[in-house]
């Protein structure tokens, strides 16, 4: 055994040794080339699922005998409005974090999610109208789940407006947080608005009447997309996450060894090429 | 297979407008916010690329 060997075994427990330190995560440079690598594979992630869930959904799922095919939407509708809400809690979490710790990275991660979330809220509201109209016979109506969603909406669109009218990237974060963390409120209001109130809206079991084994293949298909829509989510936040650190840190020596390594392997390139 | 001919399946039993409405609208959000996103990072490094170039030319003419 070694004298280094024997040193370290006595000073450190064995616990430690195998303790991630995930603040390091916590770092732009570090951060960076990671979502790197990572963000390309939820997108082809988010891409199979979707071409095994739309086939799912309308291929193997049957016509719906009460709603007829109108009730294909569920695919696209179920999982936006999910998505709508989760991306507003995990949008929540980290501006919350980085409003409590100080991570700048926290932060960036709230403003990287908020586009998406504002998509798939706005998406929820367009399939639900236009599942509406045939079923209720309605584009819309001011009920509870569907107010309480629009109110989601209006909260991203204040989220991003808040943060683009303060110069200060800090600032405008913090500022942010605030008015992400009030709005968490409506995301349990929206949930539980078609137990709370009566409204047209169904409940969160789907009506479907017919045979268990037609409802499996329903709910799978729901289950997929809902998949898919999650991978395609964590692609579009860390691709995202990843312009708004270029953008943030544009000053920042990280960046400026990042551009020139790339303008040096570009240059390796065309030499080679020559 | 439950639809016998692809213009039953256009047509989706009288939904067509309501379903491809939705399903179009869907596509082209997210495919939108992906050019969206990779058109805002070309433009930071073409920024980056830019400062970089000019920031070499000055220190090159500081030492002349």
């Amino acid at each position: 055994m070694t004298l280094s060997h024997q040193v370290n075994s006595s000073n450190s427990n064995p616990l430690q040794k195998h303790r991630i330190n995930w603040f390091k995560y916590a770092s732009p440079p570090v951060f960076y080339p990671l979502a790197g690598k990572i963000f390309p594979w939820f997108f082809a992630i988010a891409a199979i699922l979707a071409i095994l869930g739309l086939y799912v959904g309308f291929v193997l799922a049957p016509t719906d005998f009460q709603q007829g095919d109108a009730y294909r939407i569920i695919f696209l509708h179920v999982p936006a409005a999910w998505m709508s809400m989760f991306i507003y809690m995990v949008m929540a979490f980290w501006a919350g974090i980085g409003l409590a710790f100080n991570t700048r990275l926290s932060s960036m991660m709230a403003s990287a999610l908020a586009p998406t979330g504002a998509m798939f809220t706005f998406l929820a509201l367009w399939t639900g109208a236009l599942w509406g109209r045939p079923t209720w016979g309605a584009w819309w109506v001011w009920d509870a789940r569907l107010t309480s969603e629009l109110i989601l909406l209006f909260l991203y669109i204040g989220f991003m407006a808040l943060q683009s009218s303060i110069d200060d990237a800090r600032r405008a974060d913090k500022a942010g947080a605030v008015l992400a963390l009030v709005g968490v409120i409506n995301v349990p209001i929206i949930y539980f608005s078609v137990q709370w109130w009566n409204t047209l809206h169904q409940g969160s079991s789907i009506n479907m009447t017919s045979a268990p084994s037609m409802a499996m293949t329903m709910l799978l298909g729901m289950l997929i997309m809902a998949l898919s829509f999650w991978a395609y989510a964590i692609a579009m936040t860390l691709y995202r996450v990843r312009c708004i650190m270029l953008e943030r840190d544009r000053r920042a020596d990280w960046v400026g060894s990042l551009m020139h390594e790339t303008t040096t392997i570009q240059n390796d390139r065309t030499e080679q090429v020559r | 297979m439950i639809w016998t001919s692809w213009s039953e399946f256009f047509a989706m039993g009288g939904y067509a407008v309501y379903v491809w409405g939705s399903f179009s609208v869907v596509a082209l959000f997210m495919a939108g916010e992906v050019v969206l996103v990779r058109h805002r990072t070309k433009t930071v490094k073409k920024q980056l690329a830019q400062a970089r170039r000019v920031g070499s030319a000055m220190t090159a003419g500081r030492r002349i």
